[in-house]
């Protein structure tokens, strides 16, 4: 079962220059392997939303990246202040960005509903002032 | 189905000097150094001209059509690209241009800024339509597409699906020479005077139809010193002709034309191969749904950056302002269309190719990227294209894909040769000393 490829990435705080990075580099890897344009599509948008996340809410944080024949697997961590209510943050629309970042276009409350959107399978552990931890599949057959 | 790939840059061998400048640039890494010469892996090169623009022994080309293969054809037609019109500068207009290809030997001339008047036309019909996917990008340059079809295969879905400005002249003007002057279509040769090599894989090898209507492709800058003999030499005035294509056709030839003459939406104008593997990398990711429609040119500054162009594109650009500006104070906005724009609609699409792929196996790909992963690392990671590949990594994927092998780096050429030396030394201190 050796036959896993994998990634760790760290995602500055507040740096929007390299913010996209990871998952750009992790679309590259997918394409290469073969995987089928829709699930590289799905993949890349569900892994940006939570990279961009950590940047605006998480004060930066790490991406570790598993992928295998079937699916891959993205945890995105961070140490930021944590989601106060959960299912409220899932809603479409719904954002505690401050204006300086909605002003450069993100933190349209976009972000949660679209990276459940577009993973199979979506596990999110927060707590208050400890931080965020985003796990993302994506199977590659759907 | 696998039928040959075309494209048409190529090497001059003669003048290369295998440096690493042409595989630093290609937005595929489909150069490598090998033996001191450049190689261009075939299916990997979309024809952008990067290559042949920042080749300082200019060992780089397309291949084009010699002038004298019109000769071929009993009734020859020219299709200039707009970007010709950038080229001489004010003294000639663009009426003295399109009289200079009729004495240059062509029997009839049809503006490609006419055809992409008609082309915009289109496109503003086809971008009423609600269904279709958001942003719409540009299909009207084939390093565009090709890019597209090999490293963003989700975004297929997004290119607009009518012909280009040059298929659209083609098949116009034989139909115009026909219905005209009765002239049988076997006889008619259309050619395109193009600033690009990658105009001329879309005639070789077009993704949009099965044959293209252009029979050849003259390079710019071949036909640029004949063009200029003849209009020195020309006499009388030539009348302004009030037949030609608007400032509308004509703008196409630079950035931001073809998206302005679309007026309505929230349209960009990119330009330069670099910057459109970006916003293409953002429309993957972002989506970037509240844009409209992105035009995408490979070449700096649009078609008038071409590599088989003469001028300068910053001098090009101002020449082709003049143009637009006496042609705007002429005529305003008149512009060609037809009718039936369901003509110009792609008969078929075009299709992923998956050229960066490892292994048809996924667990095989797996395997070589496990491997790719710990080659790169054992690499000095300084990028610095001795070995012939781009990268580190370039290198550890040539490794594994066995085109390459480990003592193509200088620095492991050297660990090894170290090794060597110790060995021998150690071989030699087993011997006894007289």
């Amino acid at each position: 079962m050796g036959n896993v490829v994998v990634r760790d990435y760290m995602i500055p705080a507040n740096d929007f220059t390299v913010a996209g990075e990871a998952s750009s580099s992790v679309r590259k890897i997918l394409t290469q392997l073969g995987v089928t344009p829709h699930a590289v599509k799905r993949t890349s948008i569900a892994m940006y939303e939570a990279e961009i996340n950590a940047v605006i809410h998480g004060h930066g944080g790490k991406a570790h990246v598993e992928i295998d024949e079937n699916k891959i697997f993205i945890q995105i961590s961070d140490e930021g202040p944590g989601i106060a209510d959960l299912e409220l943050a899932m809603q479409e629309g719904y954002s505690t960005a401050p204006d300086s970042i909605r002003e450069m276009g993100f933190g349209a409350g976009m972000g949660l509903s679209n990276i459940k959107k577009h993973s199979d399978l979506l596990k999110i552990d927060t707590e208050i002032n400890r931080g965020t931890t985003v796990n993302i599949t994506v199977f590659f057959n759907k | 189905m696998e039928q040959e790939y075309f494209h048409s840059v190529t090497l001059d061998k003669d003048k290369c000097k295998g440096c690493t400048n042409c595989i630093k640039h290609c937005p595929t890494e489909a150069i490598r150094v090998r033996n001191g010469k450049a190689v261009i892996i075939r299916e990997r090169c979309i024809d952008c001209g990067e290559c042949i623009r920042v080749c300082p022994y200019h060992a780089k080309k397309a291949v084009t059509d010699p002038l004298s293969s019109i000769e071929e054809y009993k009734y020859k037609i020219a299709l200039p690209a707009p970007s010709l019109y950038g080229q001489f500068g004010t003294n000639f207009s663009r009426e003295r241009i399109i009289d200079a290809l009729k004495h240059f030997g062509f029997d009839y001339v049809f503006e490609v800024a006419r055809a992409a008047e008609i082309v915009t036309h289109a496109s503003a019909q086809y971008m009423k339509n609600e269904k279709i996917k958001k942003p719409v990008i540009s299909s009207a340059c084939p390093a565009v597409v090709r890019l597209i079809q090999v490293r963003f295969p989700s975004l297929i879905e997004n290119l607009i699906r009518i012909e280009s400005p040059m298929e659209v002249a083609a098949a116009l003007s034989k139909r115009e020479v026909h219905d005209k002057f009765g002239i049988p279509f076997e006889d008619m040769g259309a050619f395109f005077i193009s600033p690009c090599a990658a105009k001329v894989t879309s005639v070789e090898a077009p993704y949009e139809n099965k044959k293209s209507n252009v029979d050849g492709v003259l390079a710019l800058k071949d036909i640029y010193l004949p063009l200029l003999d003849i209009m020195k030499k020309q006499k009388e005035e030539i009348p302004e002709q009030f037949s030609l294509s608007s400032a509308i056709g004509v703008a196409w030839a630079g950035t931001g034309g073809e998206s302005q003459a679309l007026k309505k939406g929230r349209r960009i104008a990119v330009h330069g191969i670099k910057n459109i593997n970006a916003i293409l990398e953002q429309a993957v990711q972002e989506g970037l749904n509240d844009i409209d429609f992105i035009e995408a040119l490979a070449c700096p500054e649009g078609c008038i950056g071409g590599p088989l162009t003469v001028e300068n594109p910053f001098i090009a650009k101002v020449n082709l302002k003049n143009e637009i500006d006496k042609i705007s104070r002429n005529d305003g906005h008149r512009i060609h269309k037809i009718d039936n724009v369901d003509e110009l609609i792609w008969k078929s699409t075009v299709e992923y190719r998956p050229i960066m792929q490892l292994d048809d196996n996924m667990m095989k790909a797996l395997e070589k990227m496990q491997r790719i992963d710990e080659i790169t690392e054992s690499l000095p990671g300084l990028d610095c294209g001795a070995c012939g590949a781009p990268s580190c990594r370039a290198l550890a994927e040539d490794i594994v894909m066995e085109n390459a092998k480990e003592t193509d780096c200088i620095f492991k050429l050297r660990e090894k040769v170290n090794d060597i030396a110790h060995q021998l030394h150690q071989i030699d201190d087993m011997y006894p000393s007289d």
